[in-house]
């Protein structure tokens, strides 16, 4: 499994995660699900949880999620996975992420150490829900405009 | 029939259909002739407990039915009921509340 994204996707989604800090950044991968899983663009959100919760829960409500599905249908493309970040700790599924994970999506998560993003990895749930498996992320080169 | 929406991750499970005809006279009908002619949805929205996930929302027209009667709220045959995940998650917490569970909205 191998997720496909620009260097400047993965920068729009290192600033989501900077600007969230110190609470966490969230928002949903668009993009095709074809012979490459590929991920054309973001739909950030704020984070709908309570103030005392956002450093380390992330929450985004049905009303965002339709949302962002009538953004990705406006552009022709498919809701793929989420995005989000982890405030000072590492880059790996917790079992509150994998409690609440969607089959099929995507979870690209970034470490944002001291403000600074340092790292995103990107995971998938595995058909049991029992764990979440690590696909590769293939960062591609900037497309002219 | 009603027509039931069907979410973007779960579209693999329902032969890739965005949406489904289900009969039923409740939502809790409903979700069983879903889950019915998709078995393999079921382990994606209930838990081992029989319990619908808690990030399953179920909207008739533009109503949560956690606002009207839950399961038990009645559906016409022209009844169009979407199904949306609330999204979540977050990093590892060392040390849980007191009851060690997390608020669920």
């Amino acid at each position: 499994m191998t997720l496909r994204l620009s260097k400047d996707v993965l920068s729009q989604i290192h600033l989501h995660g900077e600007q969230a800090y110190p609470e966490e950044g969230a928002g949903f991968l668009l993009g095709a699900d074809e012979a490459e899983r590929v991920v054309q663009a973001i739909f950030p959100l704020s984070n709908s949880r309570e103030d005392a919760a956002r450093h380390n829960r992330y929450l985004i409500t049905p009303q965002d999620y339709l949302k962002a599905e009538m953004e990705a249908d406006r552009l022709n493309l498919s809701l793929i996975g989420v995005f989000h970040s982890h405030p000072d700790h590492p880059n790996r599924p917790s079992e509150f992420d994998r409690e609440w994970a969607q089959p099929f999506f995507s979870y690209i998560i970034t470490s944002v150490q001291s403000g600074k993003a340092v790292e995103s990895r990107s995971w998938r749930l595995i058909e049991d829900r029992s764990q979440f498996v690590e696909e590769k992320i293939h960062i591609t080169s900037p497309v002219s405009p | 029939m009603a027509t039931l929406k069907i979410p973007t991750p779960l579209r693999s499970y329902t032969n890739g259909l965005a949406e489904v005809s289900v009969r039923g006279a409740s939502i809790a009908e409903a979700m069983a002739d879903l889950t019915q002619k998709f078995p393999a949805l079921k382990p994606h929205l209930y838990s081992g407990d029989g319990e619908l996930r808690p990030f399953v929302n179920l909207f008739v027209g533009e109503n949560n039915i956690k606002d009207l009667q839950g399961l038990d709220t009645p559906l016409d045959e022209n009844a169009r009921v979407i199904l949306i995940p609330s999204i979540a998650g977050g990093k590892e917490i060392k040390h849980e509340g007191h009851n060690g569970h997390e608020g669920r909205k």
